[in-house]
């Protein structure tokens, strides 16, 4: 059973995983949690237990005000930039790659280990080598969102493959089903709903890596609203960026499972 | 004592049983170790139910699966209508023990893509797998998706699918194990009903002797390790009226009770 659930459950990372646990919560749970994490927020930094730490109320303050402004939407023009840009990348040849993998022993002797060790590797630390290589332009910062999402997105492609069940794939075949038939009518069908829970969850890895760009490579966008606010001691507007960049993850991710939800699942759809 | 035989009469149909699936030699070994089946020599009667009968791991399935062209045998030939056969085709159709059926698709879509892959207009295909799934009981949930179907229900869509191609000969692995006994019993006398408007040849895999004399006009008798045929039985069994009759009919209980004791040495 538990070997089971790992075999048909989507691979991973941590972002992906914490952002995934939130957005599968039903809605009165997850309200009633955010009431609470924000109460909680707001005594702790009423508290002053640290000096650096705004009230929930000062950073919705801040919040609403860089908003106003149109600092937040000129951040967020930047960092959309080379999130989408990466974003883009992995999934073209995340899906494609993890679907070859799934279909053909050769892809997967050649490609997996690839992705494999990239979903494995620390990115924080590749960070400062690509930095060395491609610079600390646009290039640098695609890169890393795609070094986080593109992993996740193959090898959920490729695991969503894999789990196609035999029995449809002979299925196809004993009515006379091309190897082209079998694949576009069956297989591709079958693996959709892991494979979209996959790219979903590149995308919130994605967001990681492209605030991880930012606040190691250059700052800019989100990353430098992060840490210019940080400089001067604005700490309500940090946390305010901070805090914005979280719940636009979130929020992005909910929509993406329930399109899920009633794209690929008839058995969860209404009643 | 006059009995009536369901089809083919040799009293009055000319052309007696001929054979529309030859199997000669059939020998298949799984990677060199598991012998599953050797030396089968059979035939398959055009119009006939032919169940192929014998304990768990007898080699059923593999036979079945080598009939329909879904595997190779070690050695052997199998012909069909004289042809022999490299793979699937159009004059054979399988229904699928565990039903195979695509979740995302409806009952409509699911029946008619046999069809479907055969490149057949959706017109049409829709029209065609319309009346099957009329056939077997399903009218008014073609738009339904199989987790919205019992078991019973799941495998009357393999089986319209399968009618749906209008292939020459069914076959079917242990249609009615993954059901429950009620709807066993009641696929298995509707299964006779549909043979009276479908002429078609059926080859069906069972454990069960009474689903074999209840069904068939013939049962081949297989026995385990090597799978061998061991006893060809021909019941002869009037399955017109009452279908409930026939389970107390003293020839289908007596057929029961010989085949039974013919089986028993293998399975202790
Ligand atoms: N793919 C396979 N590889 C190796 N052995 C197999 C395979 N499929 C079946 N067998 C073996 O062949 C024998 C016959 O199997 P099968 O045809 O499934 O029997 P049945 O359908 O009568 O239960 C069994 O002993 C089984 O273990
Ligand atoms: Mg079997």
């Amino acid at each position: 059973m538990p070997a089971d659930q790992t075999a048909h459950s989507p691979v991973a990372g941590v972002t992906s995983r914490w952002i995934s646990a939130v957005s599968d919560v039903p809605a009165i749970w997850k309200i009633l949690s955010l009431a609470i994490l924000f109460a909680a927020w707001e005594i702790g930094g009423r508290t002053n237990f640290n000096w650096a730490f705004p009230t929930f109320l000062e950073t919705m303050a801040a919040l609403w005000e860089m908003i106003a402004d149109g600092s937040m939407g000129a951040a967020y023009l930047r960092t959309l930039e080379p999130l989408v840009i990466g974003l883009v990348i992995s999934l073209v040849i995340g899906v494609s790659a993890g679907v070859a993998m799934g279909l053909r022993k050769d892809a997967e002797w050649l490609t997996l280990p690839i992705f494999i060790t990239m979903q494995a590797a620390p990115m924080a630390a590749l960070i400062p080598l690509i930095t060395f290589v491609y610079g600390i332009g646009l290039t640098s910062k695609v890169l890393a969102v795609v070094m986080l999402s593109m992993p996740v997105i193959a090898i959920n492609s490729y695991k969503a493959v894999r789990n196609v069940p035999q029995s449809l794939v002979h299925m196809c075949h004993s009515f006379m089903g091309s190897r082209r038939q079998q694949i576009l009518t069956v297989i591709l069908p079958a693996a959709s709903p892991m494979m979209f829970a996959g790219i979903r969850l590149g995308i919130a890895e994605g967001f990681s890596g492209v605030v991880l760009a930012e606040l190691l490579i250059t700052p800019t966008g989100i990353g430098d609203l992060i840490t210019f606010n940080r400089s001067i001691a604005k700490f309500p507007h940090m946390y305010a960026a901070i805090f914005s960049i979280v719940a636009l993850a979130v929020i992005t991710v909910s929509l993406l499972h329930r399109l899920e939800v009633t794209l690929f699942r008839p058995e969860k759809r209404g009643a | 004592m006059t009995m009536t035989h369901p089809i083919p009469d040799p009293e009055d149909a000319a052309p007696v049983a001929s054979a529309i699936i030859e199997v000669e030699g059939i020998h298949k070994i799984y990677n060199g170790a598991v012998t599953a089946l050797e030396n089968i020599h059979l035939e398959f009667n055009r119009g006939e139910l032919t169940s192929l009968l014998g304990p768990s791991g007898c080699g059923k399935t593999t036979l079945l699966k080598i009939l329909a062209g879904l595997l190779k045998p070690t050695s052997g030939e199998v012909r069909v209508n004289g042809k022999p056969v490299t793979g699937p085709g159009p004059e054979r159709a399988f229904v699928f023990q565990d039903f195979a059926l695509m979740p995302w698709a409806t009952v409509l879509r699911n029946a008619s893509y046999g069809l479907e892959l055969q490149g057949v207009g959706k017109r049409e295909r829709e029209d065609r797998a319309r009346h099957y799934v009329a056939e077997v009981g399903l009218a008014g949930f073609e738009d339904k998706y199989p987790h919205e179907l019992s078991g019973g229900m799941r495998q009357r869509v393999g089986l319209a699918r399968a009618l749906a191609v209008n292939a020459d000969v069914l076959m079917m692995d242990e249609p009615f194990s993954a059901v429950d006994e009620q709807t066993r019993r009641k696929f298995q006398e509707d299964l006779i009903r549909l043979r009276e408007i479908e002429q078609k040849t059926f080859i069906l895999v069972t454990h069960s002797i009474e689903e074999a004399v209840y069904l068939s006009d013939r049962i081949v008798l297989l026995s385990p390790r090597p799978g061998r045929v061991s006893q060809i039985v021909t019941p002869n069994i009037d399955r017109h009226g009452d279908p409930e009759a026939i389970r107390r009919n003293p020839e289908y209980l007596d057929l029961i009770d010989d085949i039974w004791a013919g089986l028993r040495d293998y399975v202790e």
